[in-house]
């Protein structure tokens, strides 16, 4: 067969960088046949009944070596996440044994599966519908176990459910009001222009809640985007390198050292976050520099906060004001930071809390301030009080587009009423708020107004 | 056997059946240029209304003015002979507003024959065919009950409710056809041997009182409008006397009867095995499913001018005549009621319109069309509209021209004959507004913009009505301008004609055209304010007033429309194999490969295909398109 799914796909299948265990996942035709390779076990892997766990060596065949022990689970098609023949190693050896194991069963003939590929595989196979799949990409891209909570309820159809309940709603009240406009010489009630905007604002108003949660959700999701902004010099980079743990970006002396954005992911008292390192502000001629700090510009409006670096040696100069000016209209999604207090220059230091007097003062040299820095953002990410137990979440931006669209043609369907319009044009809005929520759990919406006017209402000859 | 291959007996195109589907049908090819031949049964029967005696209602009004734009018959001949007209849903809004008129059925039938016979290169025979003639899946003639064969290129099915059509009443049940008609028995066994999936449908009608033991006095008077507006773009007035209808309620006492005597009715007691329509559900149906309503409505119609026939429209039912005599007599005003017919149901063999293309052309058959009730529709007006377009297509067909195919955003015909063909139906199929997506756009005041330039291309549309047509379109655009472009003053008397209007008063100059946008005011008001309103044909005025008012939401649907045309335009290559493509769900893969959706767009429509098996559907083209470098 020349089809998509001839080929078999590993990949590593939980978090890089979280603790203990790594998970390798196999799934294709040729799954089993490469895990007999390279795994020795008691007895012969082929023989294994499927859906059991084994315990065993990796060996790498051509060496004879002994990559790590690890437990083994085989799962034959079709009863598989993928519908496909499916492996598992469960590796405790940490990233690095892992990615030797992956590398090992890269060189016999797996293919590095894209990210999502798993998921995308179980949906072509018919394994899962539109609205599963995409809660599992947003699984798998979930970065800590608060946003699985909310991927898994997603899973489990919490959302559709909701969404169905209110989609549904919509198609009572259209079946109503269409009854009257195809059936004008019956004596059914009519729909009241009152009665129509209050179920519209119900149901307009339920939406609008889930609307807002999506902003906290891709929070959770994708974690926080934090800006760290500031004048050449900084210690924008130092900072990002503290609060990720590595030496990932470039720190020297010599101002403009960062050219263009970086971004990182870290871990902030449970939070993901996004880190994203900036180039930094100021006027210059410079053309590679000048594009990093029109690109700096656009992160800070695009980010969910921003870091503000001063620099507690140089005071504060022209340049911070220039940021000030840029920043002030970000004023409520901004924490202020002095960084370099270890330089102890008190002058310096009043003319920026003068200036700022919120601002909080740090030193990554003498790693003080960061653990303050560290509650602050977590505060920022918690101050929306969302109970993620209970609250619905829309974390998937497909899901978010229809929502506001639906929004939308509500507050059109109201404002039409309110102006008098007729109701064959006001279902139209209706209509089409009941068809954006029908993408969301993939339903027609046509057909489901003509089955109820018929349930609901007594006509014929 | 006799033989007859001369060229006497020779078409391009052959009609059977002389209902409302094959009238139009006939007329469209043989105006096309194409030797027709139309058969029916009975000649007496040709545009029979076995049923209501009206044409139009909400969509169906649309689907009438929608046929006259392409250049057919019903809506002149329904012009020609109405009683009685009414504009419904006028407070309801622009998008269904629906002509209904009330038709002396005689009438029509005579107008419509005697227009069948006057048709150059048209032939009205009256004859059974009993087989369809192929050859190499290609079809070469029919044969009459006579044995006549008589050679064609194509031809069109309209055989409505006659094939083995069974007549139920109560537990009275006999073959035979609507109004004491003869059926077809024998075509069916023709059809099945070509492929044919037949299907058994039911319907029924109520039945008809004499006026002169009628009570008007304790019913409800429902008069025609005035002036009467026409089904036909080429009628501007219809002057003529019209004659009231009369409305009266069922009472506790008929629900008492119904409800005792529902062991004798074949609904429950089993003899119907027909599917019913939900929408027409017999008054033991509706006493049963909607138990708490207290009364339901009957109309009282006249069938005609020159007969005392009343027809109870919303009293149907497959009672026994002792039962039926006494339900109607429980009805206020029908005391002393004479029924001339009783009520009675009729079932009926129809096609699976599954097995069609969107041209009406049956997937199986070359040159082999089907239009109307056979194709599992109901009602006159959703039968002529296939009518005109299987005409249309047998003689593109024959001319070796691509069909025309109305999609679902250009007409309620393509709803329609979308509906059919690509989700099947499993009852008698009715069309209503609220099927159509883009219910704005396709309305009954337009259908002339939507679609006389379509006919007017295939040649239905002549060349005078054409050019009126064009000069129509340009003095509505000529008056949008200038409404755009003139200003009135913020003057005591147009803030006055304002307050009249319950409108809000303005202190700046506001144009005509912004002024018409408020619901509050009509296009007809604005001439106590515009002197220079042009004096605009009704039907002029309309479209004027209705693109202004509702210009927003028309810009939506637009927009919609561009979107829904994406997918529509996303061809599949007919020699598609879905077994060879990876992931698509064993019921999807069945269902396009019965179906065979001509592009995406038709194919997400059919029911069992997912979303997801559209996504899939829609990979594996991408990927060929690419391979293939087209699409
Ligand atoms: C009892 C009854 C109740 C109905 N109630 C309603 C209603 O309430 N509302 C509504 O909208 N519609 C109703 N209908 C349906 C409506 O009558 C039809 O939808 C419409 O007339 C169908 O038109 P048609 O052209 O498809 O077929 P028809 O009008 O049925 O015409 C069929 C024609 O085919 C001819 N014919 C059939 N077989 C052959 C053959 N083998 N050889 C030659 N000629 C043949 C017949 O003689 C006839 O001329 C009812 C019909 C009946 C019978
Ligand atoms: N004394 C002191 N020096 C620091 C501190 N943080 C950073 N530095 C030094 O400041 C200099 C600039 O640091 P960077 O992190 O490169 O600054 P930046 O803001 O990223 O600079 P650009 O990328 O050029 O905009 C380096 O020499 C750092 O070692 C601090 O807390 N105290
Ligand atoms: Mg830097």
């Amino acid at each position: 067969m020349d089809g998509l799914l001839s080929d078999t796909i590993g990949a590593i299948s939980t978090a890089v960088g979280n603790a203990g265990i790594s998970i390798i996942r196999l799934s294709g035709p040729e799954a089993f046949s490469v895990a007999a390779k390279i795994f020795r076990g008691k007895g012969n892997f082929y023989e294994y009944p499927s859906h059991t766990i084994h315990y065993g060596k990796i060996i790498d065949p051509d060496k004879n070596d002994v990559i790590d022990e690890v437990l083994i689970s085989k799962m034959a098609a079709p009863r598989t996440y993928t519908c496909e023949d499916t492996v598992e190693i469960n590796c405790h050896g940490g990233y690095v044994t892992a990615s030797r194991i992956l590398d090992l069963l890269y060189r016999n003939g797996i293919r590095p599966a894209e990210p999502g590929e798993f998921t995308k595989r179980a949906f072509l196979n018919g394994r899962v519908d539109l609205t599963q799949a995409e809660a599992v990409m947003d699984l798998i891209g979930s970065r800590t176990e608060k946003s699985s909570k909310v991927a898994v309820s997603q899973l489990e159809g919490r959302l559709s459910d909701r969404i169905n309940k209110l989609r549904h709603q919509l198609v009572e009240m259209l079946a109503s009001i269409e009854v009257n406009l195809d059936y004008p010489e019956y004596d059914f009630e009519e729909v009241t222009a009152d009665n129509c905007i209050q179920n519209i604002s119900l149901v307009y108003n339920e939406l609008k809640n889930l609307i807002e949660g999506f902003q906290y959700g891709k929070i959770l999701r994708e974690g926080m985007e934090v800006a760290i902004i500031g004048k050449p010099n900084a210690g924008k980079s130092s900072l990002l390198n503290r609060l990720s743990g590595k030496n990932r970006a470039i720190v020297t002396e010599i101002p403009g050292t960062t050219r263009d954005i970086l971004e990182e992911y870290v871990n902030i008292l449970g939070m993901p976050i996004k880190l994203i390192d900036t180039a930094g502000l100021r006027a210059t001629e410079n053309e590679v520099e000048k594009i990093g700090v029109s690109k700096a510009i656009e992160v800070m409006d695009s980010s969910d906060l921003i870091l503000f670096i001063l620099d507690a040696d140089s005071g504060f100069e022209q340049e911070d004001a220039d940021i000030l000016e840029k920043i002030e209209k970000y004023h409520e999604k901004t924490i202020y930071v002095v960084n370099k207090t270890d330089k102890k220059d008190e002058d310096k230091l009043n003319e920026i809390k003068e200036r700022i007097p919120e601002v909080l003062e740090i030193s990554v040299l003498e790693d003080s301030g960061i653990n303050i820095l560290e509650k602050e953002i977590y505060q920022y990410v918690n101050k929306s009080n969302f109970d993620t137990d209970n609250q619905l979440l829309v974390t998937n931006a497909r899901h978010k587009k229809h929502l506001q669209q639906t929004l939308a043609d509500l507050e059109k369907a109201l404002d039409g009423i309110k102006a008098g319009m007729t109701m064959d044009v006001v279902s139209i809005d209706i209509k089409s708020a009941a068809e954006n929520l029908g993408y969301i759990t993939g339903h027609q919406v046509s057909e489901e107004i003509v089955t109820n006017i018929f349930e609901r209402f007594c006509i014929g000859k | 056997m006799a033989q007859d291959y001369n060229k006497q007996n020779t078409y391009d195109v052959i009609v059977i059946g002389a209902g409302h589907a094959g009238c139009e049908a006939a007329l469209a090819a043989a105006r096309m240029g194409a030797e027709t031949a139309i058969f029916s049964i009975n000649l007496d029967s040709v545009a029979n209304m076995p049923c209501n005696p009206n044409i139009g209602g909400t969509a169906k009004g649309h689907l009438v003015r929608e046929i006259d734009a392409l250049g057919g018959e019903m809506g002149k001949c329904a012009d020609k002979t109405l009683i009685q007209s009414r504009m419904l849903n006028t407070a309801k809004g622009p998008a269904v507003f629906s002509l209904r008129a009330q038709i002396d059925r005689r009438s029509y039938q005579r107008e419509m024959k005697h227009t069948l016979e006057l048709q150059e290169s048209l032939d009205l025979i009256q004859a059974e065919i009993i087989e369809i003639l192929t050859k190499d899946n290609k079809i070469i003639g029919v044969r009459s009950h006579l044995g006549t064969v008589y050679k064609t290129k194509a031809v069109i099915l309209t055989t409505g409710t006659y094939l083995n059509a069974r007549i139920i009443i109560g537990d009275v049940v006999h073959s035979g056809g609507p109004d004491g008609l003869l059926p077809a028995n024998r075509l069916s066994e023709s059809l099945k041997e070509l492929g044919f999936e037949l299907m058994r449908f039911k319907t029924g009608t109520p039945a008809r009182i004499n006026r002169r033991s009628i009570d008007f006095s304790k019913m409800e008077v429902q008069q025609g409008d005035n002036p009467i507006i026409p089904f036909s773009f080429e009628h501007e007035t219809i002057d003529r006397e019209q004659v009231p209808c009369y409305l009266t309620y069922t009472t506790e006492q008929t629900h008492r009867i119904i409800r005792e005597n529902l062991h004798r009715s074949p609904l429950y007691g089993g003899a119907i095995e027909g599917i019913g329509a939900r929408y027409c559900p017999s008054i033991e149906d509706k006493i049963v499913r909607f138990a708490d309503k207290e009364r339901h409505q009957v109309f009282v119609e006249p069938m005609g001018l020159d007969t005392e026939e009343y027809y109870l429209q919303g009293f149907s039912t497959s009672m026994p005549e002792d039962v039926q005599i006494e339900m109607i007599r429980s009805l206020p005003g029908l005391e002393n009621a004479r029924v001339m017919r009783y009520a009675y149901a009729i079932e009926y063999d129809c096609i699976n319109p599954y097995d069609l293309k969107l041209s009406l052309e049956y997937k199986n058959i070359e040159g082999l069309f089907t239009a109307g009730q056979i194709n599992g529709s109901s009602g006159y007006e959703e039968a002529a509209a296939q009518g005109l377009i299987a005409g249309i297509n047998a003689v593109l067909k024959i001319k070796d021209k691509q069909p025309l195919i109305l999609d679902r955003s250009e007409a309620y015909i393509g709803v329609l004959i979308d509906d059919l063909v690509t989700k099947g139906t499993d009852e008698p199929y009715r069309m209503m507004t609220s099927r159509a997506e883009y219910r704005l756009h396709l309305r009954q005041d337009n259908a002339d913009v939507r679609l006389t330039p379509k006919g007017y291309k295939i040649g239905l549309i002549k060349e005078d009505r054409y050019e009126k047509f064009l000069m129509k379109q340009k003095s509505i655009s000529k008056e949008i301008e200038r409404l755009k472009s003139k200003t009135v003053p913020p003057s005591e008397k147009v803030n006055n004609f304002l307050k009249k209007y319950e409108s809000s008063q303005i202190g700046t100059g506001i144009k005509l055209y912004d002024l018409l946008k408020r619901p509050e005011i009509t296009y007809e008001a604005l001439k106590e304010i515009d002197s220079e309103i042009p004096d605009l044909p009704r039907s002029f005025a309309e479209q004027v007033s209705v693109s202004i008012k509702y210009e927003g939401y028309i810009a939506k649907q637009l927009q919609q429309i561009t979107h829904f045309k994406k997918m529509e335009q996303k061809m599949i290559p007919e020699d598609i194999d879905y077994n060879q493509i990876p992931g698509l769900r064993i019921e999807a893969r069945q269902k396009l490969s019965r179906q065979r959706p001509s592009s995406v767009g038709q194919a997400s429509r059919i029911s069992g295909v997912s979303p997801a098996d559209i996504s899939v559907l829609l990979i594996y083209l991408s990927a060929k398109w690419k391979r293939g470098g087209k699409q």
